[in-house]
């Protein structure tokens, strides 16, 4: 599949989708209605955008849900309350990030288990933080994520931005080049003169800047924020990450599909709520519908390696 | 082979040194009542660990996240079977253990079929499995019968029952895999898919069949869980994800598959209880405990790393 085709079908799925909204609640096909639709799709998207760049590195990061919960904490109460020292803890979690991609690279760690191991230390230190649901947003975030920008609704804007710098960022420069030829083939790499161990901790780095990013405007959105707040994210990150057309392996990502992706996840709960459908089956619903979407990538490959092969 | 250098050494030698910690705070007394509280909760753990470690075994990329929707599914669906009859005990076990099976089947057809790595097919499985869940539990708690009751929180020769019922089952895994040919076709697949394909491996038939001896070890773990609780809840199997991952590495089974081993599993399940109530009765918070728990995590395999590269 090349970069041009993986793209193609996370637009398709979330048209389809989108279409299908429409269709149930027409009274969505609005400024309003968008705004409802896809509020809670920007910190989806931008932890999405962070799962993207450790899958990008042939890794899997299992602590990006409370990774953003120790944010959303952090965000609540010392960025309210003392915004130095707030801004100082943040930057020293994306410093801890970057140290634990170095970590997983100079020791030949399994990702899987350190990032594990690290979902246990944010959760603890968000608790710390936070033992109790509560603490206040600060009023400036309050303000970017409430803005009414004209004609369209401030989450497509933000949605549209998140995707527009992760892309420049990773495709578009030569050290997003670089990133992407780590999960491509790290050997190579090495043996051109890099430092492997630089590389992973970039790329954790700036998984540590976007989660971060994703935490505060989460509680930007919730005005409150709790320890367990955005556990979910975990696992609709990796979601999002594969239903935009990323693979597990050889750094083939696409940031842009990453954020119709997690777009894609956050619009199939308002779909069902719609169809009214129960609660209960919106989990259920998630996990059809990134079923859906692989098979449907599936018959598309198909097609095209039985395409490439009469050529 | 001399004993310290035995891979499950160190998960036994930590647990103790942790049980030590606790008795030297409680001058010895309440030892025995430890003991049994740490073999009792080890179980739960011990047993989905077992099916993690199968499934870890087969190499990068196996590990079953469905475990945790499983169990409550499970537990959910076979405490609303039997509806508290004691009559209904053994065709209750049958629903659990057909349930897990049931699960297994799934995930197995998710990978087969759709050709997806086994961490997004269980996701989305486990999505799927956890909606279930929540459908038809309702916010019901239904009670286990009361010998059932009885039986999961009760001790026979001092022993506590599950433990029991948990030995027995890591015997039978230790003998799968050490001692049949279905464990060195294990091995094999883990060690090298290709190698075991060609030496005649039926490597599907061995993938298939750890699969559902996970998720049917889980539907079991939902089960006895859910009746020494006295009732399934749906978030009952929440932290067994973590731990279930969590004992098999710290049970010094490889991460990247192909050698594991028996021991280490229950050295991990009494380490991970063990490690919690030692905080405990050190009167630290919830938050200091998942630190430490997160910390310790990665210092077994940062340390069982540096053993790796040196043998």
């Amino acid at each position: 599949m090349n970069a041009r085709f993986r793209i193609l079908l996370p637009i398709a799925s979330l048209a389809v989708l989108l279409a299908a909204t429409f269709y149930m609640q027409p009274r969505a096909m609005s400024y309003f209605g968008l705004n409802l639709l896809f509020n809670l799709a920007v910190p989806i998207a931008l932890a999405t955008v962070a799962q993207m760049m450790i899958i990008m590195v042939n890794d899997i990061d299992l602590s990006v849900g409370t990774f953003v919960s120790f944010v959303a904490c952090v965000t609540a109460t010392y960025l309210n309350d003392a915004p130095l020292i707030g801004a100082l803890i943040l930057l020293a979690a994306i410093a801890g990030y970057a140290a634990i991609g170095a970590l997983i690279e100079l020791r030949q760690l399994p990702a899987i288990v350190v990032t594990l191991g690290m979902s246990f230390v944010w959760g603890g230190l968000a608790i710390l933080i936070l033992p109790s649901p509560g603490g206040t947003a600060p009023t400036w975030i309050r303000t970017i994520m409430t803005v009414k920008p004209p004609l369209v609704p401030m989450a497509i804007v933000a949605s549209v931005l998140i995707a527009v710098i992760a892309h420049l960022l990773i495709m578009r420069t030569s050290s997003g080049a670089l990133l992407r030829a780590v999960g491509g083939n790290a050997r190579a790499v090495a043996r051109s003169g890099w430092s492997l161990v630089r590389l992973k901790a970039a790329a954790y780095g700036l998984a540590g800047v976007f989660g971060a990013a994703s935490g505060i405007c989460l509680v930007g959105l919730t005005t409150s924020a709790d320890a367990n707040i955005a556990l979910r994210y975990t696992l609709l990150s990796i979601a999002g990450v594969i239903l935009g057309g990323g693979e597990f392996t050889g750094g083939r990502i696409s940031p842009v599909g990453a954020v119709i992706g997690a777009l894609t996840l956050a619009l199939a709960g308002s779909f069902l709520s719609f169809m009214r459908l129960s609660p209960d089956w919106q989990i259920g619903a998630q996990g059809a519908i990134l079923i859906l979407v692989l098979s449907v990538r599936l018959l598309f490959a198909r097609s095209n390696r039985k395409k490439g092969a009469a050529q | 082979m001399t004993i310290w250098k035995a891979p499950w050494f160190w998960s036994w030698a930590a647990g103790a040194l942790a049980f030590a910690a606790t008795l030297l705070l409680t001058d010895g007394r309440n030892g025995g009542d430890l003991l049994s509280a740490a073999l009792t909760f080890a179980s739960f753990s011990a047993i989905v660990g077992i099916g993690q470690m199968f499934v870890i075994t087969l190499g990068p990329g196996n590990v079953d996240l469905s475990i945790p929707a499983s169990m409550t599914l499970a537990g959910t669906l076979s405490l609303k079977f039997m509806g508290g009859d004691a009559a209904l005990i053994v065709p209750g076990l049958m629903v659990a253990l057909g349930v897990g099976f049931g699960a297994g089947v799934f995930n197995y057809l998710l990978i087969r079929l759709l050709r997806i790595p086994p961490i997004i097919a269980t996701l989305s499985a486990s999505f799927i499995f956890q909606s279930i869940a929540i459908w038809s539990n309702r916010g019901l708690r239904i009670k286990p019968p009361q010998s059932l009751s009885d039986f999961t929180t009760g001790a026979t020769l001092g022993v506590p029952n599950l433990a029991l019922v948990a030995l027995v089952l890591a015997v039978i895994a230790w003998v799968i895999l050490d001692r049949s040919i279905f464990g060195r076709w294990l091995s094999a697949f883990g060690q090298n898919e290709r190698a075991a394909r060609l030496s005649g491996v039926p490597i599907e038939g061995v993938r298939a069949l750890t699969y559902i001896g996970c998720a049917t070890l889980a539907g079991l773990t939902g089960f006895l869980l859910a009746s020494f609780s006295g009732g399934a809840a749906l978030n009952m199997g929440t932290e067994y994800l973590l731990v279930s991952i969590a004992v098999v590495v710290i049970g010094g089974s490889s991460i990247a598959g192909g050698n594991s081993n028996v021991p280490g599993i229950w050295g991990g399940a009494l380490f991970m209880f063990l490690i919690v109530s030692m905080l405990n009765s050190y009167g630290l918070g919830a938050g200091v405990r998942l630190i430490v728990t997160g910390g310790i995590i990665i210092g077994i395999v940062a340390a069982a790393s540096k053993k790796g590269a040196r043998a």
